[in-house]
């Protein structure tokens, strides 16, 4: 009755730490990979492109409505304390350090880490892995080393962007539809949004990146069963990363909040 | 992992690798004579199916040696572990005095540059055209010079007779193309050992024949050792040296096809003779 017990609850928990030891394991070889062999540029620039330029409507969009509407939230409720002026500061800080660097890894992890986790899944069902393997490549050096770094330095550049499209369409909405003082609101915004904001932003983004990337190339690489398995490991790379995400921001935030406390200081 | 062994495979318990057949040939091989290929007591068991028992194999320089059984019998299987891509439960598998089970994956590029292989889908990179799947393991080994990857890419469509499908993509070629750009593939690192899994399979009989032709072609012209999984007898018939009949998870039968051809045994002629209820059952 107790084995049974514990051997329900316990084969998922089992099952998990497995399945973050295999993730572990493939970021361990990735990084290793990295420092100690040669870098395929061509792949890597592709993926900058996959990756980076083909997302920009993407994040422009999810910046420029995100901040656009928290603007106007925040001058809704600021506005019947007479503090309209203080609407910029908030979005903006809001914006660099939580906002921008989340809801742009939700969007990649959803356009990019569902086609990364499809192409890999893709090529394991139809023996193209194994035909990199006895073509003596190896398949961590040749799909995911070039994929993770095109993540590394593309996320970054793409909450940099969000952060400015989203602060941008704030003060639009701000100051063209709400009708707050414009030289208030830049005034506010400059004195209380700081570097260590920014910062915190882009280092956000840069984990953000890594995790969507080595669980997206995880999943596909341990893609099974045909195009079922394709579609389920596809599933399952946008749930994971995107749950990951959410819940690594948390630990992430109060971390770097010691780094980079919030506020005027 | 260690480093690479690289000692002489142990003797294998005998030439055929046969328990219980009466069919049983035991072909001349000079005790002398090393192995290209030996497999040793391999054991391979995918979740409750056990597929492969205790094969036993030798394949020399040279040769080419068919490997021929019921679908679903471990074929492909075994060629898999030939080339470390499936590692086994248990057994050792020793490519040119080096055994290959639990070496490290990039430890294993050294020996696959020996051995090319022939997927039975073709595994074509479905993303780049037939000259860059060709070209792809040249460009892998370093190579940079357009001028000499495009005359061995040239030269390697001229053997395959694909002349003008540089530019085409994998989607845009009937079956037996994309067999011959695999082969094409497998085969420009100029592999001394070219492994084929069921490299007529699908294919209608003359396209077959043409494939059967090639892989003679190739023997002659490159003399490299060769081993073809295959069910199909007429391609086994046209192209090995030895055949070895994998039944049971064992290797069955190993000798020359006119051995196979005059056995008596009712296992093999039921096999050669496609019957499904035959006197083996």
């Amino acid at each position: 009755m107790f084995t049974r017990f514990f051997t329900v609850l316990g084969a998922p928990f089992v099952r998990f730490m497995i399945y973050l030891g295999e993730v572990v394991l493939l970021a361990v070889d990735t990084f290793k990979s990295i420092f100690s062999h040669k870098l395929r540029w061509k792949l890597f620039l592709t993926q900058i492109v996959e990756i980076g330029l083909l997302s920009q409507l993407v994040v422009v969009i999810t910046g420029a409505f995100t901040g656009a509407v928290f603007s106007a939230q925040t001058y809704f409720q600021f506005n019947k304390l007479g503090m309209g002026s203080a609407v910029g500061a908030v979005v903006s800080v809001a914006i660099c350090r939580e906002l921008g660097p989340v809801l742009t890894a939700l969007m990649v992890a959803g356009r990019v880490g569902a086609a990364m986790s499809a192409e890999i899944g893709t090529m394991k069902v139809t023996e193209q892995i194994d035909a990199l393997r006895a073509l003596a490549v190896y398949p961590t050096d040749y799909l995911v080393v070039p994929r993770a770094l095109a993540m590394m330095v593309s996320m970054p550049l793409l909450v940099a962007e969000c952060i400015a499209v989203g602060i941008g369409a704030g003060y639009l909405v701000a100051i063209s539809l709400l009708e707050v003082n414009g030289t208030y609101y830049m005034a506010n915004m400059v004195r209380w949004t700081r570097n260590r904001d920014i910062i915190m932003g882009l280092t956000k983004a840069f984990c953000f990146g890594l995790l969507i990337v080595f669980i997206s190339c995880h999943k596909g690489l341990t893609a099974r069963e045909g195009a079922v398995g394709v579609g389920r490991a596809t599933t399952e790379a946008v749930v994971n990363a995107s749950v990951a995400v959410l819940i690594f921001n948390f630990f992430l935030t109060m971390f770097l909040n010691i780094v980079y406390p919030a506020g005027y200081q | 992992m260690s480093a690479p062994q690289e000692f002489l495979p142990p003797e294998s318990p005998s030439r055929t690798g046969v328990a219980a057949a009466t069919t049983r040939v035991a072909t001349a091989t000079p005790e002398s004579a090393k192995p290209m290929i030996a497999v040793r007591g391999l054991t391979k068991q995918i979740g409750a199916q056990e597929i492969l028992l205790g094969v036993d194999l030798d394949v020399d320089l040279g040769e080419t040696l068919a490997i021929i059984g019921r679908s679903g019998g471990g074929k492909s299987v075994l060629l898999k572990h030939l080339i470390g891509l499936m590692q086994p439960n248990s057994g050792e598998v020793w490519i040119e005095g080096q055994n290959i089970i639990g070496m490290r994956e990039r430890a294993l590029a050294a020996i696959r540059l020996k051995v090319g292989i022939l997927f039975q889908g073709s595994a074509l990179f479905d993303s780049m055209t037939v000259e860059e799947n060709i070209a792809f393991p040249l460009r892998e080994a370093g190579e940079r010079n357009a001028k000499a990857i495009r005359t061995k890419v040239t030269e390697m469509l001229e053997v395959m007779e694909l002349q003008g499908q540089e530019e085409k993509m994998p989607v845009a070629l009937s079956g037996g193309m994309k067999k011959r750009v695999g082969l094409a593939r497998a085969i420009v690192r100029r592999p001394s050992c070219i492994l084929y899994d069921e490299p007529t399979s699908g294919l209608d009989p003359v396209v077959s024949d043409s494939i059967n032709r090639l892989i003679r072609r190739l023997q002659k012209r490159y003399g490299v050792t060769s081993i073809v999984v295959t069910h199909d007898m007429k391609s086994a018939f046209d192209v090995a040296d030895h055949v070895a009949y994998l039944h049971d998870g064992r290797i069955y039968f190993h000798g020359t096809p006119a051995e196979l051809q005059s056995s008596s045994d009712p296992l093999l002629q039921d096999f050669m003779h496609g019957r499904s209820e035959g006197r083996g059952d």
